[in-house]
């Protein structure tokens, strides 16, 4: 069990999850007072020791499951190389099959389940020996012969109940529907997992189904459950932000003396001066502009900053947010606490005026309309956050339009999802605008998204030192 | 440390004879922070039973219930220990012809030191459970604090040494994850990820809780309440409102869970207007629903 766990820990490590050595330590510690045959007690024991950050579960899950999970169902069955065997099918035809699995499904008949489970991927996975795969092809060919949307709609009309016909109980029924078949496709992959695990080894399957963390999933291109969990994460990043930005000081004492109140506590020491008092030191309200490209390019990106100042505008009271395409309009007024982000989005892209002619990027121009028309937006105490890709379609860059409204701010930071080396190539103009800026980062991240937070705190120190 | 409990399933029991229903999972961490001496960090949304997880364990041991309250501006003075000024000054006054050293070592003793919550638990002849509830609310340097009695149970007090604790604590702490806690007070801690419930269980909490409610109206509203949480709200139902729920449709006199049931019922579960319109919306519930006092 230690070499195991040790290749476990060295597999999460891969992986890009932070184990230290007191935590696998902790781990084998734990291991005599787990029970090993059961499954979900030793995820628990691993899980509680390894892991200690949410949204790092789901990597170790399945890093789990290949090493410990699966556990050949039924030992006896042997894995079928070649391929489509036929025979261990139970005879049946592909129809009777399928008869077969929605009758243990509703039964809930898990020894069944488990005996179809091995037959279907007998007959549908076509596993080859060798191939160097992580097997989900095979769990998703398995689910395609199975049909699982039609298995769905099987379940729901047998689930169908005859007195009542409300729409909540419609919903509830097609939730567990969906929850059986969902729980079939993990049955079918961990069957999938356990062979590919007798052939090749856990680390080297382990390997292959590795996927990245959600803090290095790449934003423009994350599917919409990765999205989901992201956009989770944003609120206390946001809140950490404020914080920084506002620059309190709690813990120095470098206010001045407050003599009213030292005073009045060395009362209670028989007028001694045991206990001095200080004027708590001024807090600035820092305000904060957010211009955010929201062009076609930068839709993913654009949802993930406005979700960024919508989070932050329920901690700081300030925060004006302008959004640009070919034009800038300020949309400040959607994402007030009391609303709701998705609706919010919906009604940014219908009512706010963003485009002036053909709907593409023009920086120039919104920079323009930024300096005339919200030139006051824009003050000595505002930390100005520029999100975009500064691909201006060949349009003049307006970097004097720019400079007037960054002259105004206290510290400006652009943040640009492309990778550092496509800047500046085609249209994009990043260079003309990044002397402007205090700082200039490639965020694409949520990692890289977290070091910018955290930097913002310095550069914000160093531009203090300048003003003085 | 508890000798009573010789498998987690012992803990499950133990703990539901409180009133909280584990699961396997909170059952085997628990049951491991027994036997390793570990703390416990409980993370998750709020409402799901962190903190009601540290006062059942209380309960289920017997033990006494030592709690610490964190906010913004936590301090040293108000987590630890103070020197009792007032006292010192007294005795300084009351004696004025002692030496010097005399006063000294008299003054910074244990009789003029206050004790807060956490040097409290370990100075306790009986063991007790020490709750250190939401303790993401901390400044991250504050946290230090803390890392020394989660590593070893004891606090150095400069003046006294080092005081160790007679009894080791169950510790658990919890947080609502509204800023990531350091690295270091992770590394010292079981960490114990709580979302909310499944339904199975939400069923069996409601069962518990609500005694009067029938089995098929809490699969109901169980199942009701998983599926509204899978909306984007901003505040999703915890489970302490689930409970009101079905408190509020008993009171109401309502067996049969529809869509009018749902619709009039709302606002119990969700506090926003926005939430409700969302849902209302999501679930495709008759309009009109759930009008909350502005």
């Amino acid at each position: 069990m230690r070499d195991t766990l040790a290749a476990f820990v060295e597999e999460l490590r891969a992986a890009g999850i932070p184990v230290s050595m007191v935590e696998t330590l902790d781990a084998a510690n734990a291991l005599p007072h787990t029970d090993l045959s059961d499954r979900e007690n030793l995820r628990a024991t691993l899980g509680s020791t390894l892991v200690k950050q949410p949204r790092h579960y789901r990597a170790f899950d399945v890093a789990f499951d290949v090493f410990f999970g699966g556990r050949r169902p039924f030992a006896e069955a042997e894995p079928s190389p070649g391929g489509d065997q036929m025979g261990s099918g139970g005879g049946m035809n592909d129809e009777a099959f399928r008869d077969a699995v929605i009758e243990a499904l509703l039964a809930g008949d898990r020894d069944a389940l488990r005996q179809l489970v091995g037959n279907a991927v007998d007959r549908y996975a076509g596993m080859q020996p060798g191939r160097p795969v992580g097997g989900r092809y095979y769990t998703y060919r398995v689910m395609r012969r199975l049909d699982a949307d039609d298995l769905i709609v099987r379940l729901l009309a047998a689930l169908a109940s005859t007195d009542t016909d409300s729409l909540i109980e419609d919903r509830i029924r097609r939730e567990k529907a969906e929850a059986i078949v969902a729980q079939l496709r993990t049955d079918v992959d961990d069957e999938v997992t356990a062979r590919l695990v007798d052939e090749r080894g856990a680390e080297q399957v382990a390997q292959s189904r590795r996927i990245a963390l959600l803090e290095d999933v790449d934003l423009m291109h994350a599917t919409r459950v990765e999205i989901e969990e992201i956009e989770r994460t944003v609120a206390p990043l946001a809140r950490k932000l404020a914080t920084r930005l506002s620059q309190r000081r709690r813990h120095g004492r470098d206010g001045r003396l407050d003599v009213r109140r030292t005073i009045r506590r060395s009362l209670g020491h028989g007028g001694v001066l045991l206990d001095p008092r200080f004027k708590p030191p001024r807090t600035s309200k820092p305000e904060i502009v957010v211009l955010c490209d929201v062009s076609g390019s930068m839709a993913t990106f654009a949802r993930f900053t406005l979700q960024l100042t919508y989070a932050i505008s329920s901690e700081l009271s300030k925060v004006r947010a302008f959004a640009f395409i070919d034009g800038l309009d300020e949309v400040t007024r959607f994402f007030g606490p009391r609303t709701d982000f998705a609706d919010a989005l919906i009604k940014m892209s219908s009512e706010a005026s963003l485009v002036r002619r053909d709907g593409h990027s023009d920086y120039g121009r919104s920079f323009a309309e930024m300096a005339e028309t919200y030139g006051d937006a824009v003050g000595p105490r505002t930390t100005l956050i520029i999100t975009g890709d500064a691909r201006n379609n060949y349009r003049p860059a307006g970097v004097n339009h720019l400079e007037t409204v960054v002259r105004k701010a206290r510290t400006t930071f652009w943040l640009n999802p492309e990778p550092r080396r496509f800047w500046d190539t085609g249209d994009s103009v990043m260079s003309s605008y990044a002397p402007l800026c205090d700082s200039v980062d490639q965020v694409r991240t949520l990692r890289q998204l977290e070091a910018f937070v955290e930097d913002a705190a310095l550069s914000r120190s160093h531009s203090r030192q300048l003003i003085g | 440390m508890e000798s009573q409990w010789t498998a987690p399933d012992d803990v499950s029991v133990a703990l539901a004879a409180t009133g909280y229903l584990s699961d396997a999972r909170i059952a085997q961490v628990v049951y491991l922070a027994a036997q390793l001496d570990k703390p416990i960090l409980a993370e998750g949304p709020a409402g799901v039973g962190k903190t009601a997880l540290a006062l059942s364990l209380a309960d289920a041991t017997g033990r006494r219930l030592v709690r610490l309250q964190c906010y913004e501006g936590l301090d040293e003075a108000k987590a630890l220990y103070e020197w009792d000024y007032h006292k010192q000054l007294l005795r300084l006054q009351s004696d004025e012809g002692a030496t010097w050293d005399d006063v000294e070592g008299d003054i910074f003793s244990e009789s003029f030191l206050l004790t807060r919550p956490l040097l409290e638990a370990i100075r306790s002849p009986e063991p007790v459970v020490l709750l250190i509830d939401e303790v993401d609310r901390v400044e991250l340097e504050t946290e230090a604090l803390l890392l020394e009695i989660l590593d070893s149970f004891q606090v150095t007090i400069p003046e006294l040494g080092t005081i160790t604790a007679v009894t080791k604590p169950i510790v658990v702490l919890t947080s609502n994850n509204t800023r990531e806690l350091s690295e270091a007070l992770k590394r010292r801690c079981l960490y114990l990820h709580l979302p909310y419930p499944t339904i199975e269980r939400e069923r069996a909490i409601l069962r518990s809780r609500v005694p009067d409610l029938p089995e098929v109206l809490a699969e109901k509203i169980a199942r009701t309440v998983a599926s509204i949480r899978t909306i984007n709200t901003r505040k999703p139902p915890s489970v302490s409102e689930t409970i009101d729920w079905a408190r509020t449709l008993i009171a109401l006199g309502i067996a049969e869970l529809d869509d009018e049931a749902v619709s009039d019922t709302l606002h119990v579960l969700l506090k926003y207007q926005s939430d409700i319109d969302k849902a209302t919306r999501e679930l495709s519930l008759p309009n009109g629903a759930g009008v909350v006092p502005a």
